[in-house]
């Protein structure tokens, strides 16, 4: 239905919404806004296709995840071109957000060259600002010590690499779930994490709009496949008393999302390759689709969080 | 030229012969701290997120490789620190033990810690 062309000004055979509809596959990301406290997404195709600035708002940050710089196999063989198109999307943005979230697995193996990739790419994004959490990706073998060298220069990180900084009056909270795992255990924190999120968040207002972002999701979204965070409960059990926590997560390259009181939970999708839904297939890992299925796949699922409404709205928007 | 007379099926078996043994030969070179008296292959398979068999069972001294076929990285780690853990094992990479004394090793995947394996160590 919405393929048909209903603007054709150059006569070429094609139209805004069809050409963006046609490019909206390869970047994905979602733009979050906060105004009084509430949060908003949409994904870049949605912002792209509205072609209007963003409403006028506190604040807003976009958060990338997961876009596996060194990856090379079928599921998608250029990886950093797909990441730079994200970037693009971002630099067209109307209204630039404020900073970038980057959810974790920066690169796939943890190589320095790859991180140089990641880098490098990067520096075409207008956004200058950006806060990382690793992901397992980004710790295989040196317990993630090159990544805390690179991705915490502007932050004081602690422990494992894990922080906090406010924007606009929200409190935004980094944590680092993908170190010290444990044998057929999930995600983990750590008591010395959760002790630091304990007193990190005492201090602070009921009515202090709170954001966590970690790489694996902090909610069980699905155990078999070890996506969900084994301590997460108790991280939680600390911010239950806040009226706004929203929580942030990679990892699985798909969107999901839950509301459990005042805890709104989402997922990103990847800027690289999806990932099979949970229980779908064998095994989590990279997905082979064929391009057209993959762009159909691909920001499939946008969410909202509308101003005055305490349950988020879920946004299906094929793309094809 | 290309009958198979007994003759040529002789050299073609003799071929075929040599280069299984080439081959032994290179494998046994890329393991530097196996025994070369134990040519039993101890193979497991790490596919769709497991180790493929799950538990093996070995002589002490015999060498066991793990061999990476997805496309995801893993590692190879033991749970008590009894051997030497994998670094990240990308798509067709190995990883090769020498088992030790005679018990039971549980090992898992660092990455995805659901995987885990358990290796059972014969005099």
């Amino acid at each position: 239905m919405s393929d048909y062309i209903s603007h054709d000004h150059e006569h070429d055979g094609i139209d805004r919404r069809g050409f963006l509809h046609c490019m909206a596959w390869a970047g994905t990301g979602l733009l979050w806004t906060i105004s009084g406290g509430v949060l908003a997404s949409k994904t870049l195709a949605q912002i792209a296709k509205a072609g209007e600035p963003l409403p006028a708002t506190d604040l807003s940050f976009l958060q990338i995840s997961d876009s596996h710089i060194g990856f090379s196999k079928d599921a998608n063989k250029d990886v950093t071109e797909t990441f730079k198109i994200a970037l693009d999307r971002i630099n067209a943005m109307p209204t630039p957000p404020s900073f970038l979230i980057h959810t974790g697995d920066l690169t796939q193996l943890s190589k320095p060259e790859e991180f140089d990739t990641f880098d490098q790419v990067l520096k075409s994004c207008r956004t200058k600002d950006v806060f990382y959490v690793p992901g397992e990706h980004d710790v295989l073998n040196d317990g993630g010590k090159l990544y805390r060298e690179r991705y915490l220069k502007s932050v004081e990180g602690k422990g494992s690499g894990w922080y906090n900084f406010n924007k606009n009056g929200v409190h935004f909270i980094a944590l680092v779930n993908v170190l010290d795992l444990q044998a057929g255990g999930l995600g983990q924190l750590g008591d010395e994490q959760l002790e630091w999120l304990e007193a990190d968040v005492k201090g602070l207002g009921t009515s202090t709009p709170i954001v966590v972002f970690a790489h694996i999701p902090l909610w069980a979204v699905y155990p078999q496949w070890g996506w969900g965070t084994s301590d997460s409960e108790r991280a939680l059990g600390y911010l239950k008393r806040f009226g706004s926590v929203t929580v942030l997560n990679g990892h699985i390259h798909q969107v999901l999302q839950k509301v459990e009181g005042n805890v709104t939970f989402h997922t990103a999708m990847s800027t690289a390759f999806p990932q099979p839904a949970p229980g779908t297939a064998a095994s989590p890992g990279p997905m082979k689709v064929p391009a057209e299925k993959l762009r159909s796949m691909l920001g499939l699922t946008s969410v909202q969080y509308k101003q005055g409404k305490t349950v988020l709205a879920v946004v299906d928007s094929n793309l094809s | 030229m290309t009958t198979a007379t007994p003759r040529n099926k002789k050299i073609a078996l003799l071929c075929a012969i040599s280069m299984v043994n080439l081959s032994v030969l290179a494998l046994g070179g890329e393991m530097k701290d196996v025994d070369n008296r134990n040519s039993k292959q101890n193979r497991i398979e790490i596919k769709d997120f497991a180790f493929n068999p799950q538990t093996i069972t070995v002589k002490a001294g015999e060498k066991v490789t793990w061999i990476n076929r997805d496309d995801e990285p893993h590692t190879v780690v033991s749970v008590e620190k009894q051997f030497k853990k994998s670094t990240a094992l990308d798509t067709d990479q190995e990883f090769t033990i020498t088992a030790g004394a005679p018990g039971t090793y549980t090992y898992f995947c660092s990455v995805h810690p659901k995987m885990t394996g358990t290796i059972i160590v014969e005099k």
